[in-house]
């Protein structure tokens, strides 16, 4: 059964929770980034993704390619709060031995679906994922979470291309809008606006959506599940560093490191 | 050497042919035997060999367009979904734009993927220096997980493209356009990893790879007639490296000489330099290579003359090491 809007909202912060520890036990990592994208994998994981935890190679299951591979501690929460490993292993993220690699490494990690880790590059392999299940009639989707700064990276485009000429229906990128890159704004950096209109000209189906808000974020992937013939990306407005308000649109918070005082102040902010 | 069922090179009717066209014919044997292969070009499949391919199994071809990248992405998640993928396109493109997919995706995943870098080496010759892949060999020999073969003639590719289906992991094939002779005949032993001595010696060791091993074996028979013994050793693996043959060519030869036909730094050469170098033993070795610069536009074999690998150049770093070895022998 299906959770309701107020679980997964408790659901997400659960999850921001656990960045957030996690980020302070490695004492390095990306906040932002990971919390700008936290309702989007609380929505897949627990509402619009088909996975069985205890079965993290199941064939038939639904895949996502994290292609904004520095928000792993979103990731990594959401698969041990979705009951891939013991919750305690969040704490070895980015330490030696530890099955929670800075970036996703699907050899180390139950329930990630491809490693990455070089921006750019996730929607080719979601593509290829998408091939593969047309191939062989399975109905597997395939979502691909990009950063935006990841429209400035040319391969984006090279895969945005393919999936459209290949009419792959079983892809749904999503983009975490939240205008912020590791050195600013996207828009004074290298401007991405008007980014639906650019994915609508590569013969997209387009959906904008409040990157925070679960209902829309549901109903925008089931639209995508029935949209057929193309590719769809929701654009999911959001905000970086999501729910802790001196991170929130501060792009220093990108990669900043966590001290003890901050740590408890985010976390009466999300209490 | 019979058992090894190579054909002789002072023959005049030996058969030429370019080792991408021993790619296509791998392909099209495994797909006749029913092997689930997907092959991948990028816009080259006139020129790289796969375009018979196309033809005969249009449903297990994609021509993803002018997006080496790219294809190399969806190559790794047609891998991740358990399928065997060979990514055509020519060498300096695999390795070179694409080499960050290669690294990130393919090899971090540990992923089936083949990449056949055509064209590669100086064969791309009219094309000149910024066409003719010299560097892929050494870009792709130090990603952990890949296996490297440079084969040395069609039949030699053709084998090495079926065997690296049974390979898991990702594996870089490096072929020729250029028309090149046939030395090997189908019984000629080849496995991944184990290099063959195709003639004896024991003078001196001559470590080749790719289409210059022919011009190896013509250099150890001009040696032969002058009372030199070279030993021909065909090295068309470069990772892993086949080490025990090359320590038994020091110890049993006491002086190397490395043939490629690519850069001088970090590929067969340096490879072989590595491993002589943790023997401990002092054995002279000299890398018959391009030394530290780009190709330039000629036929392929005005190109090796220019760059010192045919017979002649060989014959002349034969002499070399052997008199280093003199040299640096301690007189008893």
């Amino acid at each position: 059964m299906s959770p309701t809007p107020v679980e997964l909202r408790e659901v997400a912060t659960v999850l921001r929770r656990d960045v957030l520890t996690m980020l302070l036990e490695a004492g390095s990592g990306h906040p932002g980034g990971s919390l700008s994208c936290v309702d989007i994998l609380a929505v897949l994981y627990w509402h619009a993704m088909k996975v069985n935890p205890e079965r993290p190679t199941w064939e038939d299951r639904d895949r996502l390619v994290l292609s904004k591979a520095h928000a792993a501690p979103a990731l990594y929460a959401a698969l041990a709060r979705r009951g891939y490993f013991d919750v305690r292993e969040l704490l070895t993220f980015r330490k030696l031995k530890s099955k929670l690699q800075g970036f996703p490494d699907m050899q180390k990690t139950p329930g990630i679906d491809a490693s990455v880790g070089s921006p750019g590059q996730g929607l080719s392999i979601a593509n290829g994922l998408a091939i593969a299940a047309r191939r062989d009639r399975k109905n597997f989707r395939i979502y691909c979470l990009m950063g935006d700064g990841e429209a400035q990276e040319g391969q984006t485009w090279e895969a945005a291309m393919t999936a459209a000429h290949h009419g792959i229906d079983n892809v749904c990128a999503v983009i975490d809008r939240n205008h912020m890159m590791g050195d600013g704004n996207t828009e004074e950096i290298a401007s991405l606006a008007p980014l639906g209109d650019k994915w609508k000209t590569f013969n997209w189906h387009v959906i904008s959506v409040d990157g925070h808000d679960v209902e829309a974020l549901s109903a925008a992937f089931n639209e995508a599940s029935s949209t057929k013939g193309k590719p769809t990306v929701v654009i999911a407005k959001t905000v970086k560093g999501k729910g802790v308000p001196f991170m929130e649109n501060r792009p220093e918070w990108h990669d900043r490191k966590l001290t003890e005082d901050l740590y408890e102040e985010a976390m009466r902010a999300l209490a | 050497m019979p058992e090894m069922g190579l054909v002789d090179v002072h023959h005049s009717a030996v058969k030429l042919e370019a080792t991408n066209r021993g790619y296509e014919r791998g392909l099209i044997e495994l797909a006749e035997r029913g092997a689930d292969i997907i092959v991948m070009d990028a816009d080259l499949a006139g020129s790289s060999g796969t375009s018979e391919f196309r033809k005969r199994f249009p449903d297990r071809f994609m021509d993803i367009g002018l997006c080496e990248q790219d294809m190399l992405g969806t190559a790794a998640g047609i891998a991740l979904a358990g399928k065997c993928v060979y990514v055509t396109t020519h060498g300096m493109l695999a390795a070179g734009k694409a080499w960050d997919i290669i690294r990130s995706t393919i090899c971090y995943g540990a992923l089936n993927v083949n990449i056949c870098g055509a064209d590669a080496g100086l064969s791309a010759g009219g094309a000149g220096g910024s066409r003719q892949s010299l560097e892929d060999v050494a870009v792709m020999r130090t990603l952990p997980g890949m296996t490297v073969v440079v084969p040395a003639d069609s039949l030699e590719a053709k084998k090495a493209t079926i065997a690296a289906s049974r390979i898991p992991g990702p594996v870089y094939l490096r072929f020729a356009a250029a028309r090149v002779p046939i030395i090997t005949t189908d019984i000629t032993p080849f496995t991944v990893g184990k290099a063959e001595v195709y003639r004896r010696g024991d003078d001196v060791s001559i470590l080749a790879c790719g289409v210059v091993v022919y011009e190896a074996m013509k250099a150890s028979r001009m040696l032969e007639d002058n009372g030199i013994g070279a030993r021909v050793i065909n090295c068309h693996t470069i990772k892993p490296l086949d080490r025990a043959i090359i320590s038994r060519a020091s110890v049993e030869t006491g002086a190397l000489v490395t043939v490629e036909e690519g850069a001088s730094i970090g590929g067969l050469g340096g490879a072989c330099a590595e491993a002589l170098a943790q023997t401990g033993r002092a054995t002279p070795l000299k890398i018959v290579a391009i030394d530290d610069r780009f190709g330039e536009s000629g036929e392929h074999e005005e190109l090796l003359n220019t760059f010192g690998l045919t017979a002649r150049g060989i014959s002349a770093a034969v002499r070399e090491v052997i008199s280093r070895k003199k040299d640096e022998q301690p007189q008893s």
